[in-house]
């Protein structure tokens, strides 16, 4: 498994999210919750503008074997979407926490942002869950 | 507690990602399930199928037991070593299980059942015995390696005795025979698969399965685990038990009446069960289901047609066309537009005749 960047924040349910230099937080799932997808062959993107709940629904990826919900880190507007995934979602069994991030959202609330796990927090979570 | 093959050991080491597969600890993929199918469609790749579970008959009566146990008829087999695909129903036609039967000898046939079935498959056939005076005999002892792939037959017979070989390259599909393979170990090879390729499925006794498999993969073989070999074999219309029918379904709701044979004067179980649903009409039918657009067509989901409702039995995305595909069973009669309920949504799918490939190419209409 590759090395979880220490700057993202993570719900418990493996979606990732990134607050970037501009203030805004980018979300993707991680290569731990890839690897037990298996290959993506398709993404529900959500659309730009719609508005997201912190802990709902917000995208879909579906691997051969199973759908998969992806939850919103944070509440606020979706401004962009990952077009690229829309012809090759396997850039997220590639690169899960880099080239396969799926949306990018404006948040509403930022103290959202506390409630999420660290990364070692993460870590710890994802090494239980394999034994 | 989850049972092991013999080649456990070897698909860890392999790197593949396990999973609980009807009790036994399974090879999910060794990375890309994707890779995988394709390897298969388009070279030689392998499973490891010692999970399912071979069954060895020996009695005088054997043949006349398996005219009673088996749906489709045993008579059709006259020379050693062919195989028949047959449903072994109850009384009320339902799908105990399907399974391959061998012909071995006048006393002596081999079945394969499913894994998953393995226990409530040897209490019935042991309970039907009884009464032929057979021998209902497991043989936990053996592995078994299917090896697939326009590319598979020629491989594994690089790996045969040199005097095996003209004869097992001779072998017509759907027969089965001895040979030695690596360091003179015993093989029962058949050319049998569940992928719509060609190739061989292996017996060989446990001992012998991690040489041979090491085997192979030097021959250039690429090890798949069951995830490829479910989309493979949707792609070419072959049904799962469990999924596609069980107890609760007749052959006939199941496309399953190629098998079904109404020999004269052969009460086998079920049989008078199957006749009276053909006569009063078959109420659901099995079809094949296109979706183009995107999305992924899957178990259970809802299928509306003009006579009501059907769902999804087995459904998956499928490699070789870059599309999902479906089996479903639907209310009789004309269909009319159907469509697919897919989280909500209602998607419009195309009804097709399957199977959806064939020899790695889809199939006209697909």
């Amino acid at each position: 498994m590759s090395e979880i960047p220490g700057d993202l924040k993570f719900l418990k349910s493996h979606e990732w999210a990134r607050v970037e230099d501009d203030g805004l937080v980018r979300v993707g799932i991680s290569d731990h919750a890839q690897g037990q997808l298996g290959d993506l062959v398709y993404v529900e993107l959500p659309e730009v503008g719609s508005a997201v709940k912190a802990g709902t629904g917000a995208a879909v990826v579906e691997s051969v074997k199973a759908a998969s919900d992806i939850y919103a880190p944070v509440s606020g507007e979706v401004v962009e979407v990952n077009e690229l995934l829309n012809d090759k979602p396997e850039i997220i069994n590639e690169d899960a926490f880099g080239d396969g991030w799926i949306f990018l959202v404006r948040p509403s609330d930022r103290a959202e942002l506390d409630e999420l796990l660290d990364a070692n927090d993460y870590e710890a979570l994802v090494e239980n869950e394999d034994h | 507690m989850t049972d092991k093959t013999v080649l456990n050991a070897t698909h860890r080491s392999l790197g593949a990602r396990m999973v609980d597969f009807g009790g036994w600890d399974m090879p999910i993929n060794y990375g890309s399930q994707i890779e995988e199918h394709h390897a298969v469609r388009r070279d030689a790749g392998m499973f490891d199928v010692s999970h399912m579970t071979v069954i060895d008959l020996h009695g005088a009566r054997s043949r006349e037991f398996l005219r009673h146990l088996l749906a489709n008829s045993i008579d059709k087999l006259k020379v050693h070593g062919k195989a028949l695909y047959s449903c072994m129903l109850n009384e009320q036609g339902g799908v105990i299980d399907d399974l391959i039967v061998y012909y071995l000898g006048e006393e002596f046939f081999r079945l394969v059942v499913n894994a998953g079935t393995r226990a409530k498959d040897l209490a019935w056939i042991e309970s039907q015995a009884k009464a032929f005076d057979v021998q209902v005999k497991e043989r936990p002892e053996f592995a078994m390696i299917a090896v697939q792939g326009p590319n598979a037959r020629t491989k594994v017979l690089g790996l045969l005795h040199e005097v095996d070989r003209p004869r097992i390259e001779k072998l017509g599909k759907f027969a089965a025979a001895a040979a030695q393979g690596p360091h003179g170990m015993p093989l029962f090879v058949a050319r049998t698969g569940y992928t719509g390729e060609d190739g061989f499925e292996i017996i060989v006794p446990g001992e012998h399965a991690v040489v041979l498999w090491e085997a192979l993969v030097a021959a250039g073989v690429t090890p798949a685990g069951l995830g490829a070999r479910d989309t493979l074999r949707l792609e070419a219309g072959m049904n799962l038990y469990g999924q596609d029918m069980d107890e609760s379904v007749l052959p006939w709701e199941a496309n399953l009446g190629w098998t079904i044979a109404l020999d004269e004067g052969r009460a086998f179980i079920g049989r008078i069960a199957l006749e009276q649903q053909k006569a009063a009409g078959v109420p659901r039918v099995m079809v094949g289901l296109v979706l183009d657009d995107k999305g992924v067509l899957r178990h259970g989901q809802k299928v509306l047609t003009a006579n009501g409702e059907g769902e999804i039995l087995s459904g998956s995305f499928a490699p070789t066309l870059n599309k999902a595909v479906a089996f479903a069973r639907i209310p009789a009669g004309e269909p009319g537009e159907v469509r697919v309920d897919i989280r909500g949504r209602e998607v419009p799918v195309r009804l097709v005749k399957y199977p959806f490939v064939r020899d790695g190419k889809p199939c006209e209409g697909i």
